[in-house]
């Protein structure tokens, strides 16, 4: 046997206690678990919050929102939407581009819990497989939906979403009541447990995709502002479900932010450091061609990077 | 010089492979999806839209599956369709035998609709075509058999109107009538309340989308007697009556037993 494979989280729960080192985690199942219940109480209490779904929806019977990649495959697909679709797409729209659009999948989606739980595992177990994709791949998914609703006239991407797919299952309750859509959610785990490493989320979703190109100047990141204390530890590496965005924020010497659209500011890197290198919170918005810092010293020559 | 013009080329061709590949793979990738969106683009003969619904490839290209019309249907008439269902996945459908629509005045599915995919522009729950109802049990259907059971007729919401009883002569028993149900495809909306409540084992009149349940003649197809009343005469002029072969009706008393 190998030596063991390191884990990110021992050394931020010995170092910080468990709590904090599950802080962000916490507070991202709990905001997961609140979306669905604005949707389940009515259904469950008879206390109506959010009527419909994901896809589309109505809250408190007066403020609606809608999945603006839906109304893109619509429009694609030569249907203008009512106001009120519109409306709605626009509202969401303009809170992610605002915010930062991949929250929508770390804080929102559910199908984010399913591929925490595949990484997780896959990570205990020390799962080592990993057919290489590209995670510019879900770009050209984005574009085949696009392209695909076009040329058919209907939203494809709707046949084999699992975000709604699984969303709405959960919601209207068919997926205890002997529904099908617990075999795609099955599916996206085994691919991300044995095949690709955050395959789904990290390289095939174009939910993901979309959310991210309209989040690019959000302001919510994560930064190092304590990047000096970095020890090269690689826990926040291993846990990030898309690592190739902390690299800069390490080591750029103009800009401690985690800048990527990529980033789902999931806040695990800040969770999982032992020496608290990272912070998630709120930045003044990123203005072309400016950059930002959260206050990191300058690295200088000799500096880890 | 030549050097950097060389790397220039290299960097050419290789954004020009770069993006061939991005564009072929966007086209693999666009088709495999409209293979997976296909199946869906077909409806179940089963699965009714609600009211107002567009036509089905209208429909697909607007509705957004966010169940807010099934949410609004205060009889739980209207359901998702889940992935192995009869209608694509997450599109709103109901099944008349199991709950038929139940043809709200207001009707709130509709209301509902962000998106369009049910059209505002139907007020009037009568005018709705969720499908039409069609008699296809000749052999079960209890009236045929020469008995009055009419149920489909009483429950209609539109009685007399969408279906009528017609009466016919009963050859079988010859001395009896039958009353035979006859769905007017011109005012059935399509509710399935006929459906739902055939006493039969398997219903005899069912409901089925407007365009599998009606015939349509040809558009150059002129109904003469139709176009006599119009003209208020004979269309040819001077036209011979032939005699029919020698062949002469029995008197009409001969059927009347």
């Amino acid at each position: 046997m190998s030596a063991t494979v390191r884990r990110p989280g021992p050394a931020a729960i010995r170092e910080k206690g468990w709590f904090l080192a599950h802080r962000w985690l916490l507070a991202r199942r709990a905001a997961q678990l609140g979306f669905l219940l604005l949707f389940l109480s009515g259904p469950l209490f008879g206390v109506w919050i959010a009527k419909g779904t994901l896809s589309s929806s109505l809250t408190l019977g007066v403020l609606p929102l809608s999945d603006p990649l839906m109304t893109v495959q619509s429009l694609a697909a030569r249907h203008l939407p009512e106001a009120t679709g519109l409306l709605g797409a626009v509202l969401v729209l303009a809170a992610y581009a605002a915010s930062r659009g991949r929250l929508y999948c770390s804080w929102v989606c559910p199908v984010n819990v399913v591929t925490d739980a595949a990484a997780a595992l896959r990570r205990r177990l020390g799962i080592r497989a990993n057919m290489a994709l590209s995670r510019r791949l879900r770009l050209l998914v984005l574009a085949a939906v696009v392209l695909a609703s076009a040329a058919t006239g209907v939203l494809v991407w709707e046949a084999v979403n699992p975000v709604t797919l699984l969303h709405r299952a959960l919601v209207f309750g068919t997926l205890t009541a002997g529904g099908l859509a617990w075999t795609v959610v099955a599916a996206i785990f085994l691919f991300d447990l044995a095949v690709t490493a955050r395959g789904w989320c990290g390289h095939l979703c174009p939910v993901g995709a979309f959310y991210g190109q309209i989040g690019r100047w959000g302001t919510v990141a994560v930064s190092a502002p304590q990047r000096e204390r970095c020890d090269h530890c690689k826990d926040c590496y291993l846990v990030c479900p898309e690592p190739h965005v902390i690299t800069p924020a390490l080591t750029d010497a103009a800009s401690d932010i985690i800048e990527s659209p990529d980033c789902t500011a999931c806040g695990r890197c800040v969770d999982v450091c032992p020496q608290s290198v990272f912070v998630l919170g709120i930045h003044p918005p990123r203005l072309a061609g400016t950059r930002r810092t959260a206050g990191a010293a300058p690295l200088h020559q000799g500096d880890p990077t | 010089m030549s050097a950097s013009s060389d790397t220039r080329g290299v960097n050419r061709r290789r954004f020009f492979s770069d993006t061939a590949a991005a564009v072929c793979g966007t086209g693999f990738l666009a088709l495999l999806l409209g293979w997976a969106a296909a199946p869906a683009r077909s409806l179940a003969a089963t699965a009714l839209r609600p009211p107002g619904a567009l036509p089905e490839t209208d429909f697909l290209a607007a509705c957004v599956r966010c169940g807010l019309c099934v949410r609004d249907c205060p009889y739980d008439t209207l359901k998702l369709a889940d992935l192995a269902d009869g209608a694509a996945s997450g599109t709103p459908y109901f099944e008349a035998r199991k709950i038929p629509c139940e043809m709200c005045e207001d009707i709130p599915c509709v209301v509902a609709c962000p998106t369009g995919a049910l059209d505002k522009g139907l007020t009037d729950i009568a005018k709705a075509r969720m499908g039409t109802a069609v008699l296809v049990g000749h052999e079960t259907c209890l009236n045929f058999l020469g008995l009055r059971c009419d149920v489909c007729y009483r429950v209609c919401p539109l009685i007399d109107k969408a279906i009528t009883l017609e009466m016919r002569h009963n050859q079988r028993t010859g001395k009896h009538a039958q009353l035979i149900p006859i769905v007017h495809t011109d005012v059935c909306t399509g509710c399935g309340k006929c459906e739902k409540s055939c006493v039969l084992e398997e219903t005899a009149i069912k409901v089925l989308p407007v365009e599998l349940a009606r015939g349509q003649i040809g558009a150059h197809y002129r109904l003469g007697w139709e176009e006599k009343a119009k003209k208020g005469g004979a269309l040819v002029d001077g036209i011979i009556d032939l005699p029919d072969r020698g062949y002469t009706p029995p008197p009409i008393k001969e059927f009347r037993p």
